[in-house]
């Protein structure tokens, strides 16, 4: 509770940067706007006020300050305008039509869960593998982590275009985008904390005379809880991160990185602002949903910190 | 039927390889058993395309991405140098630069870091390289805009690992820098700072393939006519999938020795911690 003021503090100073930078960065475009309305801009020449810099343009022109946060192609949107597009986006048309950010927020969700879930209970089966198979571990082992350095991301295109040439489109290529993100961080936390019983508890069940598959239930794996629950929180970030990048390359017609480009292409910036803070906000809920998950599962098994 | 039987042999072999090497135990194997791994799956890749008539458009074999990465050198150097070493780099220092300074002013204040703290890791869970076409509106198209998408993306692991890394003193610790009569630059540089950098290393780790990552997505939102990222984009467009093997392994390569170079330094600065003792 007692970091709540700070956390506020340290938002509303990051939102005050935001709403005070739209000025300087939209004041040309407003000025233009401005001039082409028969509203004196000082300089009146559209080519004198390129040569004018932001501060010295806005400070000259106070007038035409309010108009830059209402600018319909503006280079930096005030808050409430990506905030307005998000309402209207989200509240304000069918969840089903093209419009809608909720249904391109489904086409992306539905492909980072689907991938999420497969690269999840893949990495947990090939952990299992590794602590116990002393050959798994020396040969897999090396290549999960060296995965964790490279930027495997750049295969998503690839994937992409051979799926769909060999006529897979739709969900799935997407997914195992997502999946091999989050597999490989479930695969290195899951074998961290499988591993993270200390030789006095082994010990402990080998006086009890409990087999390798006993002592993988009732230890290893209440052990490697926390663990998982650290992996599945970096996994689901970055299987969204994967769905959302393997979106842009193809000219995807739906969900949140089609949103993004589309946006961009058509020069509708409030269009690419909305898309992505709905793809913030969804990774937040995410993120948050198992760190819910966590508190509870972690306070039940008596691990709570 | 033929592959098939073929790939279950190559596998047999590999693995009996590595179940020997792992009975065997001893040195090298930490080397050799992966190695052997890695070749077994290369050889696999090579013979299944080979003999069940894979479409080298769809699977290039690996043979057919050695040709070409070495055919292609001279354009896979130009991107790598525009990707890696003007747009990640670039991005990657001056996030960093940021990230610490912010850190150690924000350090000063016990309001500002609990406030830093939740938002920053927050924020690095944000699928951050969305801004991506925001920056290259801004910045053009050329590597200034990738530099600034990777330098938000590094800016946060960095900035929550530092700001805990400097808390990450006893107050034992604290109190006998004080009992020398030392103030607040002393402790910082003599204690909090050493103590810090197994933390900060670490966020400098993490950052080193989200860098990677940042310059090569961005560069799908707008680029000139070179990078990696504009080469894997168009090369897939192409179905000119051997160049696009080729750019991921100078990817891969170039991610690794980044995150190598990194852990090298981090074990001549750190060899007190009790991770870095062998």
């Amino acid at each position: 509770m007692k970091s709540v003021l700070p956390v506020v503090s340290v938002v509303a100073f990051l939102l005050v940067v935001w709403i005070v930078s739209v000025v300087p960065m939209n004041i040309h475009l407003a000025a233009d706007q401005a001039a082409r309305g028969d509203v004196a801009v000082q300089p009146d020449d559209a080519r004198a006020r390129q040569e004018v810099g932001a501060v010295a343009l806005a400070l000259r022109n106070p007038a035409v300050i309010p108009m830059t946060y209402t600018l319909d192609r503006p280079r930096l949107p005030g808050p409430q305008q990506v905030v307005g597009e998000l309402w209207n986006t989200v509240f304000m048309v069918s969840p089903t039509s093209r419009q809608s950010l909720i249904y391109h927020g489904w086409v992306t969700l539905s492909a980072t869960l689907l991938g999420f879930a497969m690269g999840t209970a893949l990495g947990i089966a090939l952990a299992v593998g590794i602590v116990f198979s002393r050959t798994m571990d020396l040969s897999v082992m090396p290549w999960a982590i060296a995965s964790q350095t490279i930027p495997i991301l750049a295969l998503a295109p690839m994937i992409i275009v051979v799926m769909g040439a060999i006529g897979i489109q739709g969900l799935l290529p997407k997914a195992i985008i997502s999946a091999y993100l989050s597999f490989f961080p479930v695969v290195v936390g899951m074998v961290k904390g499988l591993r993270s019983p200390d030789a006095m508890q082994l010990d402990l069940l080998r006086t009890y005379h409990a087999g390798p598959a006993q002592g993988f239930w009732k230890l290893r794996l209440p052990a490697s809880v926390p663990y998982l629950f650290a992996s599945l929180k970096i996994g689901i970030s970055a299987s969204l991160v994967g769905a959302i990048v393997g979106e842009l390359p193809t000219g995807a017609r739906a969900g949140f990185g089609a949103r993004m480009l589309v946006g961009d292409q058509y020069g509708q910036p409030l269009v690419t602002w909305a898309a992505l803070f709905a793809a913030a906000i969804t990774a937040a809920a995410l993120v948050g949903l198992f760190a819910l998950m966590e508190r509870i599962t972690l306070r039940r098994m008596g691990m709570a910190a | 039927m033929m592959a098939l039987a073929a790939i279950m042999l190559i596998w047999g072999a590999g693995w009996t390889i590595n179940l020997m090497l792992a009975r065997r135990g001893g040195n090298g194997v930490g080397w050799m058993a992966p190695l052997v791994f890695g070749l077994t799956i290369l050889l696999i890749w090579e013979v299944y395309v080979r003999l069940a008539g894979v479409s080298p458009i769809i699977l290039p074999p690996p043979s057919a991405i050695a040709v070409t990465f070495s055919d292609s050198l001279p354009l896979l150097w130009a991107d790598f140098a525009q990707t890696i070493l003007k747009g990640a780099m670039t991005g990657y220092v001056l996030g960093a630069i940021a990230a610490f300074a912010i850190a150690v002013l924000a350090d000063r204040s016990d309001f500002l870091m609990r406030g830093i703290l939740p938002v920053g890791g927050f924020m690095a869970a944000l699928p951050i390289v969305g801004t991506a076409p925001i920056f290259v509106k801004w910045l053009g198209s050329d590597w200034p805009s990738k530099a600034a998408v990777v330098g938000v993306m590094v800016f946060f692991p960095i900035l929550v690992n530092t700001v805990a890394g400097l808390r990450d003193t006893t107050t034992m610790q604290r109190d006998l820098m004080r009992t020398y009569g030392a103030g607040y630059w002393p402790t910082l540089l003599k204690l909090r700072l050493p103590a810090a950098l197994p933390f900060i290393f670490n966020g400098l780790k993490i950052a080193t393939t989200l860098a990677l990552i940042g310059a090569i997505v961005a560069e799908f939102f707008g680029s000139p006519t070179v990078g990696m990222g504009f080469r894997i984009s168009t090369s897939v467009g192409q179905l000119a999938l051997d160049l696009v093997w080729a750019e991921i392994v100078v990817a891969a390569l170039a991610g690794s020795a980044f995150y190598g170079v990194m852990a090298w330094i981090e074990g001549r600065l750190t060899f007190w911690h009790p991770s870095q003792r062998t």
